[in-house]
């Protein structure tokens, strides 16, 4: 019992931050690019926004679909058997 | 976990979050009814069904308002608002589906997708508790179960509901677009080309495609839904805590504080994920429809 509380705060952990990791690499990534495409064609940025946000929220997606997979773990966790 | 030493009646924090996790669900001779499995097809989610009509019903109230109302001289705060929405969906959807005579049904599905998903999901805006207290002195009184929620989109039923009709919508163009049999032959012949022996490996990849599409489709949505709604009762939970103590200026004083301060962020942080993943699903329903425009 309180070794699969231990695994599941542990697996909790792990999918938060790797997720957060992957997030944020994207985000970074598409961000700079972003930037640098804006400064050099600055009349596409409005174009470029637009589609930056889109894909911001797809990355951003996969993140909080694992922070709520997570936070779903730490409070009503499946694993134990009530 | 703090709150377990709050009072005698105060419930744990494990058990407040499975409690406000908790659909109202009644089965088809409307009797109170509890979920088993993952999938049950016997019940259905009486909260999300009544919040989503009812949001549906108000936002094609205030646009139809708008365009009844509308005049060509100087326009109001509120027409103004609502051409610059509309001129915004009509200009993403001319930029994917070049089809003049389908963007008169697509371009308005889009406008609605985006109204409606976006007033759902703007439910998380109001305090987490504050619906479901009013239920919890309403609906046991009146025979119902002691739960509700308040998003419709953090649920996953309703937004699966939705990513199953855009896909029905897809299918339609599919053949409406292309005739039944072009349409059948780009299912088999596809992706890798028109070879008699790439049939079976063409159909499955298709077939993985399209099943692929509508489940991200509505798993994005409700994930960021939910995880929104989640940490919304995290943080409701801090104060709910801070305010339960014996003394709240002593112990948990710091908890009263982080409410506040994570309330602030998180919801002024929400205000860009509710209005981003509206315009997301409002785009990839534009893109999948645009989609089944190409041939190949």
């Amino acid at each position: 019992m309180e070794n699969i509380l231990g695994l599941v705060a542990l697996a909790c952990g792990l999918i938060v931050g790797l997720g957060a990791i992957g997030a944020s690499i994207g985000i970074a990534l598409m961000g700079g690019k972003f930037l640098e495409a804006s400064a050099r064609q600055p009349e596409l940025m409005n174009d470029l926004q637009t589609k930056m946000f889109i894909l911001a929220g797809l990355i951003d997606a996969a993140f909080l679909i694992g922070v709520a997979i997570a936070l779903l773990f730490a409070f009503a966790n499946p694993f134990v058997l009530r | 976990m703090s709150a377990e030493n709050a009072g005698t009646t105060a419930p744990t924090a494990g058990e407040y979050i499975q409690h406000h996790l908790h659909h109202l669900q009644k089965d088809f001779s409307f009797q109170n009814a509890t979920q088993h499995s993952i999938v049950d097809f016997s019940l259905f989610n009486l909260d999300s069904l009544i919040y989503s009509v009812v949001l549906g019903a108000l936002g094609c109230f205030f646009l139809w308002r708008a365009a009844s109302r509308a005049t060509s001289g100087v326009p109001g705060r509120f027409q103004a608002a609502v051409e610059i929405l509309s001129e915004m969906v009509e200009s993403q959807a001319k930029g994917v589906i070049h089809n003049a005579t389908s963007r008169k049904l697509v371009s308005p599905l889009a406008l609605t997708v985006f109204v409606w998903i976006f007033l759902m999901n703007a439910m998380d805006m109001l305090p987490v508790d504050a619906i479901p207290a009013i239920w919890h002195g309403v609906g046991p009184a009146l025979g119902h179960n002691d739960f509700m929620r308040v998003v419709p989109t953090a649920d996953l039923s309703t937004t699966l509901g939705l990513s199953t009709s855009v896909l029905l919508v897809c299918l339609v163009y599919n053949v409406k677009i292309k005739g039944l049999g072009g349409w059948l032959h780009e299912l088999v012949a596809a992706p890798f080309g028109d070879k008699w022996f790439l049939y079976p490996v063409n159909f499955l990849m298709q077939m993985i495609e399209f099943t692929a599409k509508t489940v991200s489709h509505g798993m994005r949505l409700f994930g960021n839904m939910f995880a929104g709604e989640l940490v919304f009762m995290l943080i409701a939970l801090m104060g709910g805590v801070w305010a339960w103590q014996f003394n709240p200026l002593t112990g948990g004083f710091w908890l009263g504080f982080g409410h506040v301060v994570a309330g602030t962020v998180w919801s002024i942080f929400h205000i860009l994920v509710i209005t981003l993943q509206a315009f997301i699903f409002m785009m990839l329903t534009l893109i999948y429809v645009g989609q089944a425009h190409d041939s190949h």
